[in-house]
């Protein structure tokens, strides 16, 4: 026979349903592009502009070299690897305390580390205002260690740690969860002494969820900006000059510049968690036996006692901001008042601001999830259209890279320009909503994956040789499956949206004054009570309401997850 | 009385010609041409990696052959996609919906074509009641074994009358018990229904035991299509002889006129049992361990020898004895016997025995 003839490969001929999937895909891919890419994009390009002498990268390399810039950037980098040092190490022990010990009330002391997350980062800088400001009731015990005043690289160093925290330990609970017990059982066999247990098989393989939680710690505290403003002072980094050179001085291509630094680390960061990711999955068998914690009284009594020590100034953090917001005038009259809800908020006609944040977590929390869920789903779970979808992954993943402030600038740049056509929608609520949307989409979209992915890959097979249609399993099956899951995302979109300040500060209009935004305002005017009343507000609406999804997942495991313990 | 045109369809169901499926550079399937009869049940059968699962799934339209042509009951079907075609499936991991009870999995299908309610409850009592669990509607996946959930997955593939029933290693999920029991009631009911059937399995037993018609297939090409019997009996290729069943493989040289030396030895094999060799090309002879004669020999007889017993590998209710031929030697024979042919033969390690190599049963390949 002669050589086969060459011709391109067959194609199955398409069917009317998935014409539906590739409509819907192509949605998620042009959304992802509007809300995400162009506003990079716009950034990029505002950063290179410019005319004559002072155009693109001259522009760009004389910014880079100012001494001022420089200062920042060393600010920057010194205090995130600080408050990394410090961070990880504590929070390596607490999860170890959690996962590997046999401690009482692991539960209470999981739920008070979770604190810090139902209200904004800010929380934590008017805490420590409260402590140990000018006026703060243990102003001097700070001094006793050196430092003139909390304001300052000391001031921020500390309330990120606090805030920074639980982001970071909830990286490092899971690696250590992630033990196989049959290593452990070896080594005893093999008679290992405790201590090289450690070294030999802990460590190891926490060793990437390490990586991963320092990377966290870094990029957060790089990126975060809510707190060097409150407590900064004259301590300058990047993420507050990004705010100073656009809000202040309107200089938004130097903004743009700063903005682009400010990228740099996260997306190398971003880059090396992703690679450090892939190996952690890898290394743990689906066969791994549960590693189960033995008691061991001296060890479990020292993690007990370092524990308490830990939630104890985490609820010192979190109660003085509760106490103050009650104070009637601090630190003179510390009788419990509403003066600061009452005459701080509803009269200076704040309340506006924090029904404008319920709307839009209510609406980041609505649509997210449905956003989300269908864009995992049609990634993980139907076919065609292959040029789409590498895209897409990328696209779902890069939020992540991506700090608040740089996303919100790039909205500013590209929604406000006066060509674009979507030019209506800036300063709209609608236009929050999907700033928000995308912020956290990442976080979101893995949690879906992982759910979708745990469900069996043949259910669309054996439905397409059924001739039901792919939406009507979706519905009937993949949906109920999910619903748990969805629950969990929508919460930690609405609690997100609640508490961001980072990309909505540049995005909002008096008409969508934001309450988490208010605090920072309110701290800026001097109005520290009512900045924290805002905060308390905030973190127990956050909390209120994560009651109530808790209470909604019941009912809805109750009404449809009835089949995963049925009794037999 | 059937239409020749009706005719040729029933011989030719599903028709496959010069499939080829490549993944980048590597071939997966290589000119795949098989036809398979209407009613028949057929095994793909291979080590893993072999291209059989790709193939099933090119059939169902899962994946898409990079070429050739598919044509099902007169129809082609080569590009189209799965919903048009016309198949039920079922999959190792059962692929039950977990949140739906039994009675929705198997009325899944027909819910979707509006059959009359009535109706439709009927014939799900009927189907399970088929694949015996009558009265098992209520209940959730969860609350199955493994065999049960791979019935109602069958339940649910067979439920709208499929042309092609399509079973991906459905068994190798389950136990040892479960797994014979249950291919003996696909076996049974697939007589019952006459629905084509194409399982794909790495179980040499199981393929053996239940199909019409063996597909050996390895390296995306296909080595032998034959009746189990012919595949056993009559290996195509060295590798069907080696994967298919135990076999002894002794090196010989070709002496013309179907003669071979191997070792101090002279055998001559069956017309048909290899090409015609050249003298003095090295070949190997393959036979398996039961084909050989103790008692009732006769001088004369092809293929006699003596040997010492060096080892008894107990299996059971059989027994393999691994023989030193004396006018073989460097190349041990191993020998099958039932357990009660042991003692009647004396039989032990050690010993001496006296056989013929029944070389009516010899195959003949090329010294690889």
């Amino acid at each position: 026979m002669s050589a086969m003839p060459i011709s391109p490969p067959l194609r199955l001929r398409i069917h009317w349903s998935e014409r539906v999937s590739h409509g819907a895909l192509l949605a998620i891919l042009l959304l992802l592009a509007v809300g995400l890419i162009a506003p990079l994009l716009a950034i990029l390009s505002q950063a290179l502009s410019g005319t004559g002498a002072n155009s693109g990268l001259t522009n760009f390399s004389s910014y880079l070299a100012s001494p001022a810039l420089l200062q920042s950037l060393w600010n920057s980098i010194w205090v995130s690897v600080l408050v990394t040092a410090i961070v990880v190490p504590l929070a390596f022990t607490f999860a170890y305390a959690l996962t590997r010990s046999c401690m009482p009330l692991k539960g209470l002391f999981r739920t008070i580390t979770l604190l810090p997350l139902l209200a904004p980062s800010l929380l934590s800088a008017i805490s420590l205002i409260y402590w140990f400001g000018n006026q703060g009731v243990a102003r001097d015990f700070w001094r006793v260690f050196g430092f003139d005043g909390i304001y300052g690289a000391s001031g921020i160093v500390l309330a990120e740690c606090f805030s920074v925290f639980p982001h970071v330990l909830m990286v490092l609970v899971t690696a250590l969860t992630l033990a196989d017990a049959r290593l452990y059982e070896a080594a005893d066999a093999l008679g290992t002494s405790t201590r090289r247990k450690f070294f030999t098989i802990t460590l190891p393989g926490a060793k990437y969820g390490l990586i991963s939680a320092a990377l966290v710690s870094l990029t957060l505290v790089m990126t975060d900006f809510g707190i060097p403003k409150v407590v900064g002072g004259n301590f300058n980094v990047l993420a507050t000059d990004v705010f100073k050179l656009v809000i202040g001085q309107q200089d938004f291509q130097r903004g743009a510049v700063v903005a682009l630094l400010l990228l740099t680390p996260a997306v190398l960061t971003f880059v090396v968690d992703y690679f450090v990711q892939r190996k952690q999955t890898a290394m743990l068998s689906a066969r791994a036996v549960a590693l189960v914690p033995r008691p061991a009284r001296g060890f479990d009594l020292a993690m007990t006692l370092f524990c308490m020590l830990v939630c104890a100034l985490m609820l010192a953090m979190f109660g003085m901001a509760v106490f103050a917001s009650f104070a009637k005038l601090w630190p003179y009259n510390l009788a419990p008042s509403l003066d600061h809800y009452v005459a701080g908020l509803v009269d200076a006609e704040l309340g506006d601001a924090m029904l404008n944040s319920l709307k839009l977590a209510a609406g980041t929390a609505t649509i997210g999830p449905v956003i989300v869920f269908v864009g995992a789903y049609l990634l993980e779970k139907t076919r065609g259209l292959d040029w789409a979808r590498p895209l897409i992954r990328l696209m779902a993943m890069l939020p992540m890279a991506v700090p608040g402030l740089v996303l919100g600038l790039g909205y500013i740049f590209f929604f406000n320009a006066p060509m674009n056509p979507l030019n209506f929608l800036y300063q709209t609520g609608a236009l929050l909503v999907l700033c928000t949307i995308v912020h956290f989409y990442t976080t979101g979209h893995l949690t879906m994956l992982t759910a979708l992915k745990a469900i069996d890959a043949e259910f669309e097979s054996v439905s397409g040789s059924l001739k039901v249609p792919f939406y009507t399993t979706f519905w009937r099956v993949t949906l109920p499956i999910c619903l748990p899951t969805l629950l969990d995302v929508s919460r930690y979109f609405f609690i997100n949206a609640m508490t961001t300040i980072s990309a909505v500060v540049f995005l909002y209009s008096p008409d969508t004054k934001l309450a988490s935004v208010a605090i920072l305002n309110l701290d800026e005017a001097g109005d520290t009570g009512p900045a924290a009343a805002m905060a308390v507000l905030i973190a127990g609406t956050s909390m209120g309401v994560t009651l109530l999804y808790i209470a909604l997942g019941k009912f809805v495991e109750r009404r449809t997850q009835r089949w995963r313990n049925p009794s037999r | 009385m059937l239409a020749p045109r009706a005719e040729a369809d029933a011989e030719h169901y599903l028709r496959l010609e010069g499939i080829h499926k490549s993944f980048g550079a590597f071939r997966a399937l290589e000119k795949i041409d098989l036809s398979i009869r209407r009613g028949e049940f057929v095994c793909f059968l291979g080590p893993s990696g072999c291209g059989k699962t790709t193939l099933l799934r090119i059939i169902a339209g899962l994946e898409t052959q990079t070429s050739g042509r598919i044509v099902q009951a007169g129809r082609e079907i080569s590009v189209l996609p799965p919903a048009e075609r016309d198949y039920g499936i079922v999959f190792q991991s059962y692929a039950l919906f977990p949140n739906l009870t039994i009675t929705a999995n198997v009325a899944y299908g027909l819910v979707n074509r509006r059959v009359p309610k009535a109706q439709i409850t009927t014939r799900v009592n009927d189907l399970l009641a088929l694949v015996g669990l009558p009265g098992s509607g209520a209940k959730y996946p969860a609350q199955m074994s493994g065999g049960q959930q791979q019935r109602v997955a069958l339940a649910r593939a067979l439920a709208t009358s499929p042309g092609l029933l399509l079973l991906d290693e459905p068994l190798s999920a389950l136990d040892a018990i479960v797994r014979v029991h249950l291919r003996n009631e696909i076996r049974s009911l697939q007589r019952q229904l006459g629905v084509t059937t194409i399982m794909v399995t790495h179980d040499q037993e199981e393929a053996l035991s239940v199909a019409d018609r063996i597909v050996v297939m390895n390296h995306g090409v296909i080595e032998q299509v034959g009746t189990p019997m012919q595949v056993y009996r009559e290996p195509a290729t060295p590798f069907v002889a080696d994967f298919v069943g135990k076999v002894n493989k002794l090196s010989a040289v070709a002496e013309g006129g179907r003669w071979f030396r191997c070792g101090d030895m002279r055998l001559q094999c069956p017309p048909g049992a290899g090409a015609d060799f050249r003298p003095g090309s090295p070949v190997s002879l393959y036979l398996r361990p039961e084909d050989r004669t103790v008692d009732g020999l006769r001088d004369g007889d092809p293929g006699q020898c003596t040997g010492t017993v060096q080892h008894v590998e107990f299996l059971g209710g059989n027994c393999l004895a691994r023989m030193a031929v004396d006018a073989i030697p460097g190349q041990p024979v191993h020998l099958q016997f039932s357990l009660n042919q042991m003692d009647e033969f004396g039989i032990r390690e050690g010993g001496r025995l006296r056989f013929a190599l029944r070389t009516d049963r010899l195959r003949v390949f090329a010294a690889a």
